[in-house]
């Protein structure tokens, strides 16, 4: 069953999608960790206002799936805002950036609750403003805890990138559907090779997220 | 394609997809037991007394759980019946149980085993002391101590899995995702159907997960407090992990 030559044949045309599933990956994890540090801070606001819509951002995005989000989107964009997006591209990565926003907001605001009280009330004592406390005192201290879960959530948004070839971008599955369409009997081989494409993505991640756990522990003063 | 959303095309699609409904919380609840049985395959594998084994399986269950369930989906609904010798040709709900149940197996797995090392080690020695055997100390003292506990933590995997069901509908099982590319396909119009569904799927995973974090505070104060404010110094990052390492595609 495992043949050589016939992996030899089927990774090239594969790796034609590569480009598009990092592009994905890389611009979507970038809008998912902007989205969840405003979501995230906003949620420990004092702000009533600010509070809440973050609170329902984030309820609305967690509590329905993925796979629904891309669809509608993909439907929705140009008809309510009757604009063009330009590309499937733009609607796959703003789907998964705000999905992942959300989860990853709930990470940004439990790390920030997390850190001492005895922090806050130092920098407190010190006569430090609000701002320079979050940025001194309460962030570096939040970051370090968050990196083992943005690792986690990093595998997790590599792995919704498959989606995208549901709304007919051009990434790896999307390929290797095509192949196995065209050769049936080649299929196990196809999908065996972009499992071992998306695991050999997730690597590095899975490398991070270990060392992310140790260096999360240190220097670190939580409840 | 109608140019904005509509009312009529609403209440017109919201029968037509409820009619999906069932064949989505029956699905998973099939991919939600199927994982409760296989998460417990990972932990007697992983228990195994040789170590190259238990290192092969902790890089089985890394895999599975690091790939894109819906690629997984497709090797065994397209690829399957393809291997030599083993294949078998399945329906899609079957496929649908077997790909994500066995997915979501590993993250079960995970949490088990966090549930049986929170028990405390002088249980364990107290069933070897009175001369258990193998099976009762795993009957009668681990279980019942390690997976109670877990409880709020699997109810949280339930409703992920819920949200992650409608991938079924790309190999064709009809659940609501199915119903309403379905009669948008019919009646060209997918903006009102896919809001509906998006609104299902809000109006039954919100309460539920009101639901589970009043579980979790009825069960923390139920099982063995000295367990809990120890778990509880550990916490910040921890509980973070857990809950976290929970999530999707």
């Amino acid at each position: 069953m495992i043949n050589i030559s016939a992996i030899i044949e089927i990774l090239p045309q594969l790796l034609r999608g590569l480009g598009i599933t990092l592009s994905v990956l890389l611009a979507s994890a970038i809008i998912a960790y902007i989205v969840a540090f405003i979501a995230g801070l906003s949620r420990t606001s004092n702000n009533f206002l600010i509070n809440k819509v973050a609170g329902i951002y984030i309820e609305v995005f967690r509590g329905t799936s993925l796979i629904v989000q891309l669809f509608w989107l993909y439907y929705a964009i140009p008809m309510l805002f009757g604009i063009q997006l330009g590309s499937n591209w733009w609607t796959g990565v703003i789907a998964i950036g705000l999905n992942y926003g959300a989860y990853l907001a709930e990470v940004v605001r439990g790390s920030i609750l997390a850190v001492d009280k005895g922090q806050t009330e130092a920098a407190i004592a010190l006569n430090m403003s609000n701002y320079q406390r979050m940025r001194l005192i309460i962030l570096p201290q939040a970051i370090k805890m968050m990196l083992p879960e943005v690792g986690n959530y990093t595998i997790q948004i590599m792995k919704a990138t498959s989606l995208v070839s549901l709304i007919g971008m051009r990434d790896i599955l999307y390929y290797g559907d095509i192949m196995r369409s065209t050769n049936l009997s080649q299929a196990p081989l196809v999908y065996v090779v972009i499992l071992l494409l998306y695991f050999i993505l997730a690597l590095p991640f899975i490398w991070l997220t270990r060392k992310g756990e140790i260096l999360s522990k240190k220097g670190v003063a939580s409840q | 394609m109608s140019s904005n959303f509509r009312w009529e095309t609403f209440f017109e699609a919201l029968p037509f997809i409820l009619k999906g409904l069932g064949l989505t919380v029956g699905l998973t609840f099939a991919c939600f037991g199927f994982a409760l049985l296989f998460g417990f395959v990972w932990i007697f594998l992983r228990r195994f007394p040789s170590k190259s084994i238990v290192w092969l399986v902790t890089w089985i269950m890394e895999f599975i759980r690091s790939t894109p369930p819906l690629v997984q989906l497709f090797f065994i609904y397209y690829a399957w019946p393809m291997v030599p010798g083993i294949g078998v040709t399945l329906e899609p709900f079957t496929c649908a149980v077997l790909g994500i149940g066995i997915h979501y197996s590993t993250y079960i797995g995970e949490i088990y085993r966090s549930g049986i090392d929170s028990v405390d080690k002088g249980q364990w020695e107290a069933s070897t002391a009175l001369n258990f055997s193998t099976i009762d100390k795993w009957k009668n003292i681990i279980l019942p101590q390690a997976i109670p506990p877990t409880i709020p933590m699997l109810g949280n995997y339930f409703i992920i899995m819920f949200k992650e069901v409608p991938l079924a509908s790309t190999i064709g099982v009809g659940g609501i995702l199915y119903m309403a590319n379905s009669y948008g396909a019919l009646h060209f119009a997918y903006l009102e159907p896919l809001t509906i569904v998006g609104i299902i799927f809000l109006l039954l995973s919100y309460p539920s997960s009101i639901l589970i974090k009043k579980l979790e505070v009825k069960l923390n104060t139920r099982f063995d407090k000295n367990a809990i404010l120890k778990k509880s110094n550990k916490k910040s990052t921890q509980s973070l992990n857990l809950k976290g390492s929970d999530h999707i595609v």
